[in-house]
């Protein structure tokens, strides 16, 4: 077969490139591709067909069935799409392939242009341990520790005093947590090790154990680095991502904040030291740092040899296209600036916006996305996303819907923005992390830029609700009321217009009957609207809410709530753009937005109104034809579950079955476990008896609110 | 023959056509005090019966699930739109116990676009029984129905003939029995007949959803029995409970007597919108509009319509111009009249209505015959083009006298009478202030089948004024006590003609006339155009009939 020489190759600018990705980063590769003038080709899983990053791309080709691992993880299945579509360059985005050493090796060995570091520095850098080894050679400060075979207990301790308190004893295998201790002082030390090595022996077979200084008050910071083939290596500058949940960054700043110059460019040298000594790097990557915000001291905790999800806040404030350089890089340019060329202006945010489940424990949630309203973009307000209204997110891939992305002067102006941004970020079909961004960034705390690791674990009381405070319980039911009033008037607005519109427009007279105010005989026209709401600070269940809606003369609406008829308000209503409304209410003018849409026999109404939103949920009486039909529905109909049916809490796969159906178990025993995106979810007895219907096996799909199984109760004799 | 058509678009409000009521004038600030009064009256009357059969009937039909029969009614009609309800005060002071509204809500609103009459029973009156009174007005919304093509939605939740009453509720003609005679008569002419039941549904009652096309019931409250189980076990000794004998579970799976199982009453609202839906009524051209003479760009009037309740006399002694009304109805205060100066007591002319064209008739006075012509004439053009007709009645009658007999008065009345009741134009007509006499006739009163007719609160309608029916029967009265010899002071006879003036007086009252039926409505001037707009609406969905008539005497 036909293969040019590697000189033609070396002066063969890139074209045409295939990403080998998904989701926003997909597009986001495909924009920059554009704006240069390379011809873009994208691969899509089946589930992936009809997505933004398709749509997007020049070409398109399918790879294979939704699982990641027979599509996106399927390095020969891209490579010949590569092949087919004649790209000279694959992008790998970031997660799937984009790590993985073969991968870039095999791409080299056909020709193709990884667009990324050589394959011997994704090897190095992907083994933890001997890329600490590799940094530490290199001088790049570790985190102080011992991690050598001898175990006598007195050599230990030595080393312990060595290290400083506080000091964490590990077991070397496991994980989990266990058998782990955090000794604060030497005094400590000896008991608490010998019960480590008691615990990891039972739990583990292997009692050694390895020992490390304890940072109690950690940030997660990272230095955005960058080379090219021309041994020139430069960073431009740190971003922080202390602020995680489930070990998942959400919220994500550059630079980081309360930093002293000095500090940075110790980090940033640190981090083109460890790019340049350690390993021969080009293209993007990221160097992340443990910081001791007691000390003041930083170390090497891994490289990341790629583009990283949190990259805009770095393109921000260095006003830089990241991805435009990997491809310059890729295509043999040196870099475009030197180090004292990197601006620092202003400061910027990121926040991920996922759809999951917070007061479930963050739990990955699937779902269409019925309304999906990003804020307006512009110089500063960047919103990253591979979905568009009446997308799917599926259960197979990462939940996350969009990454905003703000810039301000200075980190105050910055939040400010960010604050307002998703406050209007209006999503609405399935359950998302926003509210509590929103809250997050609101955190005094965090708005003092003292973000650390155990952020949220720290602040949790502040961060989430609490289901049973009555003082919040009031508040917030004050705040659904008056958005219930405003939904009310609009909704009535709403649907005088779409029967105005609907009817026959035969003649003038006809419209007579759709006059605004509705006529009647010597009284108003009323309108009654039920709605339900959940109160996230009360968890006796779903209010309802009943809205006396009565037709001013003037066209307005007056709506009272409930039976014993509240004062009321008077609500002037003027449709806007779309979905947005103009409400004039007790003397105050300001715009809200609307979403509705059907799912499963019921009207679902969203509404945006000042720093609110809230859902509403209406009863259908018939069923309609344009309910939902793309939603996965479930086998049952959840109410009507008898006591002790289990059902999944999240789309998933069954990657474990522990018990066998008619198995015995006690109150609270794991019955199976669920794998969703990068999680397991261990499914337990809601009470002690027998397994019953358990009909799912390992790998099979299952979706949100299937019914896994039933625990027939037995009467335990005293 | 050349009619003089006069554009009559104001110069100034005050001079121009219209110009009627003076905004400063002592009439016009009495007329809108003595209006004021009448109306706040009516409202107070209208304010009782929207409140139904009183707080406790109303707690039990809300904690049985039940809506109130406007709220269904709501809730059945398009969001956001017009309701046009009619005879609310039906039954008004007509029995010792008080009937609101008759007993049963009756109007016209548009479902799914298409405009339908509504027969909705009140629970909370009596049981919902039917009173006299009750039939009339149900009858009369079946009328309007089948006059006008629209689907009927009977709102069922009725206890059946109220049982007292039963010799002027079961055997007459227009009594109970002709509610299934329009039905049927409806239904064979291809006018969709749903019904809804709500609650209970017995005896003759029953027949109500088994002669509809479609019927819906509802789950626990909706029951249809020929006899209830007190009945039943009189009759039988069958001890059955009123689920079992006519539950909607057993009309919907066994006896079939019903079509739609509605879960509750929201649910069968729904049904009853969706069957409305569904009705199919392309290639049925009665359920077209006939009358394809409309515009869609219309004005407004160019008088403020609210002053229409300062313009109507209470005195009906002040004449006024009838055409300062006209101006406060018509789009534009456009009015384009025919044979203005020929007998000028009658006002003719065409004029649009929410861009529909009309021909409207008005007194100015007394009906002479050359206005009974004119009348006569302009209905026959109306009837030729097919032209609705809107009468604006304030007719004290037609003139009297040896030299009015001779001019053949009667004549002309009669061409009049002839045209009104022969033309085949939708018909609407209002009564501004007097309808006395023969005039009522020529102006298309009850009697004339007008498709509908309202009054506002300052008419009067009787066979002659009261003072002057005084007048003739205190001379009758004279001359019958000269024959028996009686003295008859003339103290005597002032306290004779004062009774005779107030029984006139009670009975010429809008309240004596709307509670009987013998209009739709009474309603507020300023509303008068919409209603005139709301009517011709529902009015013009028919075929446009040729019209044919009898012999004119000449």
């Amino acid at each position: 077969s036909f293969s040019a020489s590697p000189e033609s190759k070396e002066k063969q600018c890139i074209e045409k490139i295939l990403v080998a990705n998904r989701g926003e980063i997909a597009c986001r590769i495909m924009r920059t591709s554009k704006r240069l003038g390379i011809r873009t080709v994208a691969v899509y899983s089946d589930a992936d067909k009809d997505s933004l990053h398709v749509k997007s791309a020049d070409e398109a080709i399918r790879i294979g069935p939704p699982p990641a691992r027979l599509s996106y993880l399927d390095a020969s299945a891209i490579i010949q799409a590569a092949i087919r579509t004649g790209a000279q360059a694959i992008h790998p985005g970031y997660g799937f392939l984009s790590e993985s050493a073969d991968f870039a090796q095999r791409c080299e060995a056909e020709g193709i242009t990884f667009i990324g570091p050589p394959a011997s520095a994704i090897r190095d850098m992907g083994d933890k341990s001997a890329s600490k080894r590799i940094m530490g050679v290199a001088g790049v400060p570790l985190v102080p520790g011992y991690h050598g075979e001898e175990q006598d207990i007195d050599f230990m301790k030595s080393e312990a005093d060595k290290i400083g308190y506080p000091v964490l004893i590990k077991p070397t295998h496991g994980g989990g947590g266990k058998g782990m201790r955090i000794v604060n002082s030497p005094d400590e030390f000896v008991e608490s090790f010998l019960a480590a090595q008691r615990e990891a022996a039972a739990s583990f077979g292997v009692n050694t154990i390895l020992l490390e200084k304890y940072i109690t008050q950690p940030r997660h910071i990272e230095v955005q680095i960058f080379g090219d083939k021309h041994g020139n290596v430069l960073h431009l500058y740190e971003r922080d991502c202390s602020v995680q949940r489930r070990h998942q960054k959400i919220i994500e700043e550059a630079p980081a904040p309360n930093v002293i110059p000095k500090f940075r460019s110790h980090l940033g040298e640190a981090a083109v030291s460890a790019a340049k000594k350690a390993v021969a790097y080009h293209n993007a990557g990221t160097v992340e740092f443990i910081v001791d915000t007691t000390s003041g001291q930083f170390y090497f905790m891994e490289m990341n040899t790629r583009l990283q999800v949190e990259h805009p806040v770095t393109e921000m404030i260095v006003g830089q296209d990241l991805v435009e350089w990997q491809i310059r890089v890729a295509n043999g340019e040196p870099l475009p600036l030197n180090q004292s060329e990197v601006p620092l202006t202003g400061h910027a945010f990121e926040a991920r916006i996922y759809a999951e489940n917070v007061p479930k424990g963050f739990l990955p949630a699937a779902g269409v996305l019925h309304h999906y309203c990003p804020v307006p973009l512009s110089s500063t307000v960047r919103v990253e996303t591979g979905v568009g209204q009446g997308d799917t997110v599926s259960m197979h891939y990462d939940p996350m819907i969009a990454k905003l992305v703000v810039w301000g002067e200075n980190r105050n102006a910055a939040l400010v923005k960010m604050k307002d941004c998703l406050s209007k970020f209006q999503v609405a079909g399935l359950p998302t992390n926003i509210n509590f961004l929103q809250r997050l960034t609101n955190h005094w705390a965090f708005e003092n830029g003292q973000v650390e690791t155990h952020f949220i674990e720290h602040f949790k009381n502040d961060l989430f609700d609490d289901p049973n405070n009555a003082m919040l319980a009031t508040e917030a039911y004050d705040a659904a009321k008056l958005g219930a009033t405003l939904v009310a008037a609009c909704v009535c607005l709403k649907e005088h217009v779409a029967s105005r519109e609907s009817g026959p427009v035969d003649n003038s007279l006809n419209s007579l009957w759709y006059a605004n105010p509705p006529f009647r005989v010597h009284h108003l026209a009323r309108h009654t609207m039920e709605l339900e709401w959940d109160n996230e600070y009360d968890s006796s269940g779903s209010k309802h809410l009943k809205l006396d809606i009565t037709y001013q003369a003037d066209g307005n609406y007056f709506v009272q709530i409930g039976d014993n008829k509240s004062p009321g308000l008077e609500v002037k209503v003027v449709p806007l753009a779309d979905h947005y409304f103009r409400i004039e209410a007790d003397g105050l003018i300001t715009d809200v937005s609307l979403a509705i849409y059907s799912k499963e026999h019921t009207k679902h109404i969203h509404i945006w109104h000042g720093k609110h939103h809230h859902h509403f949920r209406q009863k259908i009486w018939l069923k309609l034809s344009n309910d939902d039909a793309s939603q996965h529905k479930p086998s049952f109909e959840m109410a009507s579950h008898p006591h002790g049916t289990v059902v999944a809490p999240m789309a998933g796969l069954v990657v474990k079955i522990l018990e066998n159906d008619g198995a015995r178990v006690v109150d609270g025993q794991p019955i199976l476990v669920l794998e969703a995106m990068k999680m397991e979810h261990v499914v337990k007895a809601p009470c002690a008896g027998f397994v019953r219907g358990l009909k799912v096996s390992n790998g099979q799909q299952v979706f949100d609110n299937t019914v896994l199984f039933s625990i027939k109760k037995v009467e335990i004799p005293p | 023959m050349m009619a003089q058509i006069v554009q009559l678009v104001p110069i100034t409000r005050v001079h121009g056509f219209g110009a009627g009521a003076h905004g400063t004038s002592d009439a016009f600030v009495r007329n809108s005090k003595s209006m004021e009064e009448l109306l706040s009256q009516l409202q107070t009357h209208i304010d009782k019966v929207l409140c139904g059969g009183g707080l406790e009937a109303v707690r039990r039909n809300r904690s049985r699930n039940k809506l109130l029969p406007r709220e269904r009614i709501e809730r059945l009609i398009d969001p956001g739109s017009s309701f046009l309800e009619l005879s609310q005060l039906a039954g008004h002071e007509l029995y010792e116990e008080s009937l609101p509204s008759g007993g049963i809500i009756t109007g016209i609103g548009p479902v799914h676009g298409r405009l339908c009459v509504f027969v909705a029973n009140d629970p909370t009156v009596k049981g919902g029984t039917y009173y006299p009174i009750t039939v009339k007005k149900h009858l009369r919304a079946q009328e309007i129905a089948a006059q006008c093509n629209l689907p009927c939605l009977y709102l069922v939740d009725s206890g059946g003939a109220n049982l007292p009453r039963q010799a002027d509720v079961f055997p007459d003609r227009d009594n109970f029995g002709r509610i299934f005679y329009n039905q049927a008569q409806m239904s064979a002419k291809g006018i969709p007949q749903i019904a809804l039941v709500l609650g209970s549904c017995t005896a003759g009652g029953a027949y109500i959803p088994a002669m509809a096309d479609e019927s819906v019931i509802v789950k626990g409250n909706g029951t249809i029995f020929l006899a209830g189980p007190p009945l039943v076990k009189a009759a039988t000794g069958e001890e059955v409970s009123a689920e079992d004998l006519g539950g909607a579970t057993m009309h919907c799976m066994v006896s079939g007597v019903s079509d739609h199982f509605a879960e509750d009453e929201l649910h069968g609202l729904a049904i009853g919108r969706n069957i409305v839906k569904n009705l199919h009524m392309a290639g049925k051209p009665g359920m077209m509009n006939g009358m394809p003479n409309t515009v869609s760009d219309y004005k407004d009037p160019l008088y403020d319509i609210n002053e229409l309740r300062s313009i109507a006399p209470i005195d009906q002694k002040q004449p006024f111009d009838i055409r300062s009304i006209i101006a406060r109805i018509v789009d534009g205060s456009e009015f384009d009249e025919f044979k203005k100066l020929y007998g000028p007591t009658l006002v003719t002319g065409f004029a649009r209505i929410f861009g529909q064209s009309v021909g409207i008739i008005g007194n100015n006075g007394i009906l002479f015959t050359e206005s009974a012509l004119k009348g006569t004439h302009f209905i026959e053009l109306c009837a030729q083009r097919n032209i609705p007709l809107i009468f604006l009645q304030n007719i004290t009658g037609f003139m009297v006298g040896s030299r009015s007999e001779a001019n053949g008065i009667a004549k002309a009345g009669a061409k009049m009478v002839m045209a009104v009741s022969c033309a085949k134009v939708p018909k609407v007509t209002i009564m501004v202030g007097g309808s006395f006499g023969a005039g009522n006739y020529g102006m298309c009163g009850r009697a004339y089948s007008p498709n509908f007719l309202f009054l506002w609160p300052n008419a009067r309608i009787s066979v002659m004024g009261g003072p002057q029916a005084a007048g003739v029967l205190a001379q009758i009265e004279r001359s019958n006590k000269k024959r028996q010899g009686v003295e008859w002071s003339n103290e005597e006879e002032e306290k004779f003609k004062s009774r005779v003036v107030e029984a006139y007086e009670r009975e010429g009252s809008p309240y004596y006339s709307t509670a009987r039926l013998w209009d739709d409505g009474v309603i507020d001037p300023a509303d008068t155009r919409k209603v005139l707009g709301l009517c011709l609406s529902a009015s013009v969905k028919q075929v446009p009939e040729e019209t044919k008539y009898g012999v004119f005497r000449m």
